[in-house]
């Protein structure tokens, strides 16, 4: 890219990092047991990324996008509804 | 007065901090960011020092902040925020802008040792804004060195475990009694375990007119040598060994907002960390002994702490 | 009576500088007091206390602080301001890079002192010069008017859209910073006309979060040092048009550099700071006495005025550069070096003969400026390194 078309001081617009997808770190992905699930959000609250979405009525779902496996998720779910499996 | 924290459900959907930001997987650092950002105002104004959290979320062209966020250098964070609280005063007085919150985040690195001056100096003004310490008890981004954060006794790159020397020598620097004796408002210990408490206490941090401190332990997987999925448990039985009591100062008042009446074994803590694995061998245990009784005068000096400073009549800063 | 009622008054460079401050409507001044700087950030807390200065005065603990909170309230989108000195400078030498690879239009005066070790309070230009690739703009003064007109000419060009680069306005410690001159005061009015307000392009705001000072990787660091240096070039042209402006009502010009009889003579001689003067009142008195020399005062330092000092040397038989800092183990002093790079490029082969002088405060009289000019005529000092003038034999 040419130095006319960077951005004069490196300003970055915010947010813009959820367009880089990280699903290639991962050795294991969470999978959610939605019977389960109590819709607590405490695997919400613990997510580093976070990679976990919130939708109506307190439901979750996994952002494969951008999960890196670390697995806070499974190790803090209450109900134990979380489980890690092994990358395909 | 601040608002209390309901539950989980009450807080904001929009994340302040967007994913495919590059710390690792299971980094305690960035739940403490999503923490903290959630229980604060929308129009929160971030300021940042170097260290793990700047780089790995602010990587251009890439960048997981949802709020106005900048950062200069290492040991400036509390300046520059000093400069944002001031140029926003300035601008407000003539209508041309709004005041807003300023919470700023800088590791043990950037806190503890380089930018303790500039922190010292921007609380003794008493500009308005919100410390958070993110401590993961080492200068993590450049490769686990270690800092005046890096507690007694644990391995890092320069505090190495060999037959001359077994990790470090010096006890962590107590850096919440060096900031409350700025006699700030408010300044507390946190953990990512206990969201509520954390939560709580940035609220009632945000809702001082002054500065005001938090000390946040960031576990850190890839520094202290765990498993990734453990940091949560990492940080909750930091609090449940009294390693890490959970306490604030509120207007020079001590009170352990978290009690830990029957505290778990330090061991339980440290021998799931492979940076204090040689504590557990038999010519370290007079070390491993320090250590337990350091945690326990420490717990102790806040009990007393707390009886103390509440018979206190300190008038309270709104 | 007030300092705002006079017309004209005897100010010291410091208090100049307070005033222009004031004038231009600044809304963060953060500063750390270090000799001979101090006045102006007393002048500027005084200014604040008696609400003369609406804005805030941030007594920082450090000048590295104060560069960094400079930068927090830059990007508010406030007009800001600090000044510092020597150990000061030093100090902040890693934010100087830092402001101005992020592109903030912040103004600092410098009163240029000496870099110890050993310590003295005195001026040289050793503090600045050894910060001169930080990517400022950078501005010597030769008198206190001249002190007060730029520290108001340097908001307008720095805040410029085509600049947005930081400047620095140099003036030496204890000669300008404090003795006395005469300064024909301008009125607020036309000054805030002129300067308006600052519109950056990007500032913190929640409506539209952006992220200041991202990382960058070889990809891309090479490309935004590029944009600097071109921002740096078109500084030179902006400068022309700033300087139109603040004649319009100001009634007073510089120019990037000063020339006296260089169209005619034999050996001219290159200077910045406030010594010009005293060189220039030598020249005078030679030329008086039969002699034929010239005088070169560079004003703007950084951008370069490359062109117009070539063509103000292009027909003498010699040339004098002085330099009042010294490059250990260089070839010759900052000065030195940039004007015989500027006739290299312009095929400008006369001898050079590179001068030291003044260091440490060490005083350059109208006599010292006729014994180099004597030095140059003579010929023999020509061909060496660097003549050390001035210093104990």
């Amino acid at each position: 890219m040419s130095w006319k078309q960077l951005e004069e001081g490196a300003v970055v617009k915010g947010g813009t990092s959820a367009s880089y997808i990280v699903s290639g770190w991962r050795v294991k992905r969470p999978v959610i047991n939605e019977a389960k699930c109590t819709n607590c959000l405490i695997c919400w609250i613990y997510c580093p990324e976070p990679a976990i979405v919130r939708h109506e009525g307190g439901k979750v779902t996994i952002d494969y996008d951008h999960c890196k496996g670390c697995g806070i998720c499974e190790t803090e779910c209450p109900p134990k509804a979380i489980t890690m499996v092994s990358e395909p | 007065m601040y608002e209390q924290i309901k539950g989980l459900k009450e807080l904001p959907v929009e994340e302040p901090l967007s994913p495919g930001h590059r710390l690792c997987p299971g980094c305690g650092a960035s739940i403490v960011v999503r923490q903290v950002l959630l229980a604060a105002p929308k129009d929160t104004i971030v300021a940042e020092a170097t260290g793990c959290l700047e780089v790995s979320t602010a990587l251009y062209p890439y960048s997981a902040w949802n709020r106005p966020w900048i950062h200069s250098a290492f040991e400036n964070a509390a300046a520059v925020a000093s400069g944002i609280e001031s140029g926003f005063k300035a601008l407000a007085r003539r209508g041309d802008a709004k005041e807003h919150p300023i919470i700023v985040f800088g590791g043990d690195g950037g806190t503890y040792d380089i930018g303790l001056q500039a922190l010292s100096g921007a609380i003794e003004r008493g500009h308005r804004f919100l410390y958070v310490c993110y401590d993961n008890e080492a200068y993590m981004n450049t490769g686990i060195q270690r800092s005046g954060g890096t507690p007694l006794g644990a391995w890092t790159t320069t505090t190495q475990v060999g037959s001359a020397r077994a990790g470090k020598r010096e006890a962590k620097k107590d850096l919440m009694s060096i900031v409350v004796a700025h006699n700030v408002p408010y300044a507390a210990t946190a953990s990512i375990s206990h969201w509520r408490d954390l939560m709580t206490k940035v609220r009632k941090a945000l809702s001082k007119e002054g500065p005001t401190f938090l000390h946040v332990m960031a576990p850190c997987t890839r520094g202290w040598r765990f498993d990734s999925e453990k940091t949560i448990r990492m940080s909750r039985l930091a609090v449940e060994t009294r390693f890490f009591p959970l306490y604030e100062v509120d207007d020079g008042v001590y009170k352990i907002t978290f009690p830990v009446t029957s505290p778990k074994p330090v061991e339980e803590y440290l021998k799931l960390q492979g940076r204090y694995s040689h504590l557990f061998q038999p010519q370290n245990a007079a070390e491993l002994e320090t250590i337990k009784k350091g945690v326990d005068d420490n717990y102790r000096r806040l009990e007393r702490l707390s009886q103390f400073t509440s018979q206190l009549n300190v008038p309270k800063t709104p | 009576m007030s300092l705002q009622s006079l017309r004209v008054a005897a100010l010291q460079g410091d208090e100049a500088v307070a005033e222009a401050v004031r004038q231009s409507d600044v809304d963060v001044v953060a500063a750390y007091p270090i000799t001979p700087q101090t006045i102006i950030v007393e002048k500027l807390a005084e200014y604040v206390a008696n609400g003369k200065l609406r804005g805030e005065f941030i007594p920082v603990e450090s000048e590295h602080s104060a560069m960094s909170a400079c930068v927090g309230a830059s990007v508010t989108g406030a007009r800001v301001f600090t000044a510092t000195s020597s150990q000061g400078l030093a100090y902040m030498h890693e934010m100087l890079y830092n402001v101005s690879g992020m592109r903030l239009p912040i103004v600092m005066a410098v009163a240029n002192r000496a870099l110890s070790a050993p310590l003295v309070l005195n001026a040289d230009h050793s503090d600045m010069m050894g910060s001169r690739d930080c990517g400022w703009i950078q501005l010597y003064a030769e008198n206190v008017e001249e002190i007060y007109d730029r520290t108001i000419q340097l908001f307008k060009l720095s805040e410029d859209p085509r600049v947005m680069l930081p400047a620095a306005l140099n003036f030496e410690g204890f000669i300008l910073s404090h003795d006395k001159e005469r300064v024909r005061l301008l009125e607020d009015e036309p000054i805030r006309r002129f300067l308006q307000r600052p519109r950056p392009k990007h500032h913190l705001d929640p409506d539209e979060p952006l992220t200041f000072g991202a990382i960058a990787t070889p990809d891309t660091y090479y490309e935004f040092r590029m944009q600097q240096t071109e921002a740096m070039k078109a500084a030179l042209r902006v400068f022309d048009e700033v300087e139109m402006e603040f004649e319009s009502f100001s009634g007073r010009r510089y120019g990037a550099v000063d020339a006296y009889n260089t169209d005619k003579a034999d050996v001219v001689m290159v200077i910045n700071g406030s010594a010009a003067g005293t060189m220039r009142a030598a020249a005078r008195e030679l030329n008086t006495a039969g002699e034929n020399v010239g005088v070169l005062a560079v004003k703007l330092y950084r951008p370069f005025p490359l062109e117009q000092v070539v063509s103000h040397l292009a027909q003498a038989k010699a040339v004098i550069t002085m330099d009042r800092s010294i490059s250990p183990g260089a070839p010759s002093g900052p000065v030195s070096e940039d004007v015989k790079s500027a006739m290299q490029l312009a095929g400008l082969s006369m001898p050079v003969l590179s001068v030291v002088y003044g260091i440490g405060g060490r005083d350059l009289a109208i006599e010292d400026g006729k014994n180099i000019f004597g030095l140059a005529k003579e010929g023999s000092s020509f061909g060496s390194s660097t003549l050390m003038y001035g210093v104990k034999v």
